[in-house]
């Protein structure tokens, strides 16, 4: 664990900025719906991972909710980019 | 401030960025072989890209009187060619020996596949016959949780290969453990939209400690920031930290790691 010596009020540092990401979100979902896109695996899988801010860890979680978690290395690569979230997750 | 740039792509970059990481306090920076953003045709185009490592890069960096050091290897982005990989990991003991060399990276996983793992043994392999620290590219996104497991537990299953000699990159909340847990090290990679922030950053540092992590900007040809690390420093100061622990996060936990090769030195 590491702390600083003069520890500054996590709030005053980002409520801000945390804020505006909210928003960002919030807008995100409004434009996804408006457009159609709903149905992409990519926004289910926010979705769900939205879930994870009720949780314990959140980072962790929501990046693990945003994982491939099989544990077996596939037969090839098809690709080289990833999309950010799995596609075979089960709907 | 002083630091350390331990992972950063300068062939992508321009003059201007060696010149603003100097005035920044770099100390040093260090590039891992990589992807080029295509693939290479032919084996000769990594001969002239470690020429370019080894050779042409550190003279760049000499210039505004940065020392610069690499490290060698097939990137796991194009293993999927088995033939084309072994042909360049025959030809990395020419360069091993030449001065700027750190290691063997950064190796690792792209999409975790069969042939990427059967390269990633090889190139470990032969950091072991040549004593050579190691550098780990661990997947990006939805695949670095898996790519992460099978990569430690690869490495751990060698016994040739001391655990404090390698450090597996881009680590974040959900692999972090995972890698300090097998006593590797970490580096905590600072992007703008994919890997961390640098507010992430420093929470993964002040829940496990800054002993075996240290950030680093990756920057290369896509969308990354050359001065990322003296902007996490800057953030570290907002929340409070100390000139001295800045220090020891940004510069000398960076030496203790990289001074395990003879070739690194840097001066204070």
């Amino acid at each position: 664990m590491l702390k600083p010596k003069d520890k500054q009020n996590s709030v005053e540092l980002y409520f801000m900025e945390a804020r505006s990401k909210l928003i960002d979100i919030a807008a995100f979902m409004d434009r996804i719906e408006r457009d159609g896109q709903t149905d992409d695996y990519r926004y289910k899988a926010f979705l769900d991972a939205l879930k994870e801010l009720d949780s314990e860890k959140r980072a962790e979680s929501v990046l693990l909710a945003l994982s491939d978690p099989t544990e077996e290395p596939i037969e090839a690569a098809t690709t080289k980019a990833a999309s950010g979230a799995w596609p075979d997750k089960p709907q | 401030m002083r630091y350390i740039e331990p992972h950063a792509h300068m062939v992508s970059r321009t003059t201007d960025d060696y010149m603003a990481m100097v005035i920044a306090g770099c100390k040093a920076v260090c590039e891992p072989a990589f992807w080029a953003g295509f693939d290479r045709s032919s084996v000769n185009g990594f001969y002239d890209y470690f020429c370019q490592l080894t050779d042409y890069e550190p003279k760049r960096a000499a210039k505004f009187k940065l020392p610069h050091f690499s490290w060698l290897c097939i990137n796991p982005k194009e293993a999927e060619d088995l033939v084309l990989a072994r042909e360049v990991i025959s030809m990395i003991p020419d360069f091993i020996g030449r001065k700027n060399v750190l290691g063997i990276g950064e190796i690792g996983l792209n999409k975790n596949s069969r042939n990427e793992l059967t390269i990633l043994e090889e190139h470990v392999n032969l950091a072991a016959e040549h004593n050579q620290l190691i550098l780990v590219h661990t997947p990006h996104l939805e695949d670095k949780l898996k790519g992460t497991r099978l990569i430690v537990d690869l490495i751990k299953n060698d016994s040739r290969i001391d655990p404090n000699r390698v450090l597996i990159d881009h680590v974040e909340e959900h692999t972090v453990k995972y890698v300090m847990d097998a006593g590797m090290w970490g580096g905590l990679t600072l992007y703008p939209e994919s890997k961390c922030t640098s507010p992430r950053a420093i929470d993964i540092i002040e829940n496990f400690g800054a002993d075996r992590l240290w950030m680093n900007s990756a920057c290369d040809w896509g969308i990354s920031v050359p001065l990322a690390v003296p902007y996490a420093a800057q953030e570290m100061r907002r929340r409070g930290y100390d000139d001295d622990t800045l220090d020891q996060v940004f510069f000398k936990n960076p030496v203790k790691f990289l001074s395990q090769c003879h070739n690194f030195s840097v001066r204070d």
